[in-house]
């Protein structure tokens, strides 16, 4: 690849910050030359493993009868919770709540029991089928209702409190309350959980896996193996999707094929089938909303009060961080007088809930704009002229409930461009002028705002480390603890080393992200990938320069200041050099040319036993205009237009940020409105394919669709170029379709009633809301 | 084990298989070709989409049996024997038509169909030809603009209808 190297000299750097550079992997991707795991050449003796799972949500096991599994055809070895040499625990909170095999007790319908590894995956496949396993039921708690009842919790809750919550309600000129329902969504990464395990000598194994988080992976392999971190390597190239599916949830595959691997000698690989990978797997987790809000005569909150109870699952996983996170986003961009907000993580007989794209943030979110809903029907406003009333201020009204002064918002001056480029208010009283006329067919709108915080809350995760090698010929070679699901971020990191060293991008080889070259890293989460691994990485690169600044100004005898680096030269005094020349003298000369960097976020700290603190660097800002039409004989709708206007500060990749911020909206849109995850009574999740459960398809995606990032608004915190995070605000974006379905829903009301549409708006729910509007408010029109 | 005989990128191979076998797993394990993915396993998201006399099919639908005597054309074949890239692929890559690009191949085949199939094509057929692909990352906007870019260089520039 050495022609890849380009030797000319160029007045700009291809691939620099800020340019619209394509993904790295792009030219493979579309040639089918990039490799997902089960794309890679199996190594000799492969074992394939899969996973024998519990038919029932609650229930003792009183016999495991593996005879049959183990004399199945091409059968190898059959692994039990009997045959884990360490801890049999891979949850991520080492609380011991998370069994890789479970082993008296059965806590969800689709949990491990037992593990076989054949010559063949059929032959694996087929095997798990003959076990015999005597349950004895429990009852299961399976919903809510049943949760709340029982009470009890996966985690510690949390409670915000910002002044007299209780007492401003009860002094407010109105008030109102009432509960809101949002359903969960399955992550469906296309490529499905996967995980290769390659036994070393020793004690030793690598693990190829599909994670976000390659030093959790190790971790846990380690502590089921009863050995050292030092023995597991785990390495991630790329993920086929993973949206927070991968942060934990990766462990279990990875645990099991190397704890097979390093039991039978031979390398091990397991691929679930889709359907069990969406029984075993955590989901984005559903939540009961109560609230109570006080509010005066123009729509001024007062006082509010929520309570978030969550559908954890049987185990604690990252539910805690996941509630703690709707809490922080319960204010969305409004500025509350006084509140309380508490969490309720509740444990049920499902799936274990995880991380999804925004992080129980988009929970809060709806709750907030529900309760800004409610106001404005209660008074008779448009929803948008309540919202802006109650938008933070900027040097007064900018406190969070959590304490934090927001410093940087800029929610209003973007809400109001977007209201007048898209015309808002034109658009909204041609609709309702429309809907005069169409008895059936109805039409809404709606504009809602998003203000989302970034950081991990948990603060020792916000650091990041980096790798930098620059070899003999010139040619870099970069590597950092973050990993590329398709969002990427090794394209960004990648640029952002090129405008550093001012070399062209392809000069610069994207390494898979291995715990073998950066340990303790963090999961890439949070939005916060390329902030926290750009500034690491820069600063690798930024030591490197330093020592080349150095060299280049001893051996030309100029001072440092007449070393600059031009594109793919250097300038030393009056001479020019180009970079590959100056690297090799540099090599001769004993310069050494690999370093690490490092970044750890500045400013950030959180208390959260007082619910005090500084959780976040910044905050990113977006708006959304929706507009649908709804079918209010069937409850069937399409949605028309969307209009985007979204804060990525000084972009470092404007096509990848559009296309985070595409990708989000629809993926959000799935989620308040198609996707629907059903558990029956008994606990089995029926909507376990894609035949069940609908995520957005081409032809769902608005029809009208305008993106654009607003523009001269650099972050004013120093984050990596001034950009900001971009990976999962624009989902929250999608709240505008809920909002704007409830709009075309309310009409059949004259507006007068709140509809109360909770999310997923699937054409039943929205026919229901329809019907309930109707009962409410009297008779349908005449045909 | 009966043995299938299919013409696979221009190249015709004969292969041994059990009767079940399905074309994607003949493809991918058989002759490695691993750029057909397999995301579903149900024939619902259309990763696994190649061309079968033509025709766009899904591979995890279809045994290697039935495609005994037919031609296979899979995303590794679609690029000229130099590199050059199909106009569909080009259109993908310049178009940032891909995020983590598990679908990409399924789409870039369907989308090789709906192009050669559909004389002038509009977003609205695209929309509608693409029901069956799922792509969880980016949206389809690139997706669809890709497409509809990648259809009219394919019509400017008729390729040659690889082992076809
Ligand atoms: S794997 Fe064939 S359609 Fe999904």
């Amino acid at each position: 690849m050495r022609d890849d190297i380009p030797t000319g000299i160029a007045s700009e750097i291809s691939g620099g910050a800020g340019v619209e550079q394509r993904h790295d992997s792009a030219r493979k991707h579309v040639t089918g030359q990039a490799r997902y795991i089960d794309d890679l050449p199996e190594p000799a003796g492969l074992l394939h493993v899969q996973l024998g799972l519990s038919a029932r949500a609650h229930a003792r096991i009183l016999a495991l009868d593996l005879d049959a599994v183990r004399s199945a055809p091409g059968v190898v070895a059959v692994f039990t919770a009997a045959d884990i040499p360490g801890a049999n625990d891979i949850g991520c909170m080492l609380r011991d709540d998370e069994p890789l095999f479970a082993t008296d007790t059965v806590r969800y319908h689709g949990q491990p029991l037992f593990a076989v590894a054949a010559e063949t995956r059929a032959q694996a496949r087929f095997a798990v089928t003959r076990a015999r396993i005597d349950y004895q039921d429990q009852e299961p708690v399976i919903d809510l209702t049943r949760a709340r009842a029982a009470a009890t919790r996966v985690w510690p809750p949390m409670t915000l409190a910002r002044g007299d919550a209780a007492a401003a309600i009860a002094a407010a000129p109105r008030r109102l309350s009432g509960r809101l329902r949002i359903g969960g969504q399955e992550h469906f990464y296309l490529e499905g959980q996967i995980a290769l395990a390659i036994p070393g000598e020793d004690d030793e194994v690598t693990v190829l896996s599909s994670t976000q988080h390659p030093s959790e992976v190790q971790h846990i392999v380690a502590h089921i193996l009863n050995v050292a971190d030092n023995a597991v390597t785990v390495e991630v190239r790329r993920m086929g999707g993973a949206f927070g599916g991968k942060e934990t949830q990766a462990n279990l595959f990875a645990a099991a094929t190397a704890l097979v691997a390093k039991a039978t000698g031979r390398a091990a690989k397991l691929r679930p089938d889709r359907d069990d990978d969406m029984a075993i797997t955590g989901k984005r987790h559903d939540f009961e909303v109560d609230y109570t809000v006080g509010f005066d005569d123009d729509g001024m909150i007062q006082g509010v009060s929520y309570l978030f109870a969550a559908r954890c699952g049987f185990a604690a996983d990252l539910s805690g961080p996941v509630t703690d996170r709707a809490l922080f986003h319960c204010d969305n961009g409004y500025y509350y007088d006084a509140v309380t907000a508490s969490s309720d993580p509740l444990m049920t007989n499902t799936v274990s809930n995880t991380a999804f794209r925004g992080f129980g943030g988009p929970q809060g979110m709806v709750a907030a704009e529900r309760v800004i809903e409610e106001v404005a029907f209660a008074l008779g406003l448009d929803p948008l002229t309540v919202r802006k009333r109650n938008f933070y201020g900027t040097t007064s009204r900018n406190v969070t409930p959590y304490h934090q002064v927001v410093e940087d918002n800029i929610l209003p001056e973007l809400v109001a461009e977007l209201e007048h480029s898209a015309d808002y208010a034109g658009r909204r009283a041609a609709i309702r002028a429309a809907n005069a006329a169409s008895p059936w067919l109805r039409r809404g709108i709606a504009l809602t705002p998003v203000k989302f915080g970034i950081a991990f809350t948990a603060t020792a995760y916000n650091q990041a480390g980096a790798l930098i090698h620059i070899y003999k010929d010139g040619s870099i070679h970069l590597n950092h603890g973050g990993t590329e699901m398709g969002q990427g971020l090794y394209t960004k990191v990648a640029q952002i080393v090129a405008a550093e060293f001012q070399v062209d991008i392809e000069r610069i080889r994207i390494t898979a992200t291995t715990t073998g070259k950066v340990p303790n890293t963090s999961a890439t989460a949070a939005s916060s990938g390329t902030d926290l691994n750009g500034k690491a990485a820069q600063q690798a690169a930024q030591t490197l320069k330093a020592r080349l600044v150095a060299f280049a100004a001893a051996s030309g005898g100029v001072s440092e200041d007449d070393v600059v680096f031009l594109p793919n030269r250097v300038r030393i005094g009056a001479r020019e050099t180009p970079f590959a020349t100056l690297v090799s003298q540099a090599y001769l000369a004993r310069v050494p040319l690999s370093a690490t960097g490092f970044y750890r976020t500045p400013k950030i700290h959180w208390d959260r036993a007082v619910g005090h603190g500084r959780p976040f660097l910044y905050f990113v800002y977006g708006a959304a205009i929706s507009e649908v039409t709804v079918d209010t004989l069937t409850g069937e709708y399409r949605v028309d237009r969307v209009d985007i206007l979204h804060d990525c500060g000084r972009s470092l990749n404007p096509a990848i940020d559009r296309g985070q911020i595409e990708g989000g909206f629809v993926q959000g849109m799935g989620w308040l409105t198609t996707e629907e995850l059903w558990w029956d009574s008994a606990g089995r999740l029926r909507t376990h394919a894609p035949s069940t459960y609908k995520i957005p398809a081409c032809g769902d995606r608005p029809a009208v669709f305008n993106v654009r990032m607003i523009e001269g608004r650099p972050n004013r915190e120093d984050t990596v170029f001034r950009s900001k995070a971009v990976g999962e605000p624009p989902l929250m974006l999608a709240i505008s379709v809920l909002h704007a379905l409830s709009d075309a829903i309310a009409s059949v009301g004259d507006h007068r009633l709140c509809p109360r549409l909770d999310p997923p708006a699937t054409p039943e729910a929205v026919l229901a809301a329809i019907e309930s509007v109707r009962q409410r408010t009297g008779p349908p029109p005449e045909p | 084990m009966p043995t299938v005989t299919i013409t696979v990128n221009g190249n015709t191979v004969s292969r041994a298989v059990e009767g079940r076998t399905l074309l994607v797993h003949f493809l991918r394990e058989q002759l490695g070709l691993t750029g057909t993915h397999v995301g579903c396993d149900t024939s619902q998201c259309g990763a696994c989409v190649v061309l079968v006399d033509g025709r766009s099919i899904k591979s995890c639908t279809m045994l290697a049996a039935q495609a005994d005597g037919r031609e296979v054309t899979t995303i590794e074949g679609l690029a000229a024997a130099d590199g050059t890239l199909h106009p569909m692929q080009a259109a993908f890559r310049q178009h940032h038509g891909l995020q983590y690009g598990f679908c990409t191949p399924g789409m870039v085949m369907s989308a090789v169909e709906l192009a050669r199939t559909t004389p002038h094509l509009t977003e609205q057929a695209v929309r509608d030809g693409l029901e069956g692909n799922i792509c969880r990352c980016t949206g389809y906007h690139n997706i669809v603009k890709a497409i509809l870019a990648g259809a009219e260089a394919m019509q400017v520039e008729p390729v040659a209808q690889a082992a076809e």
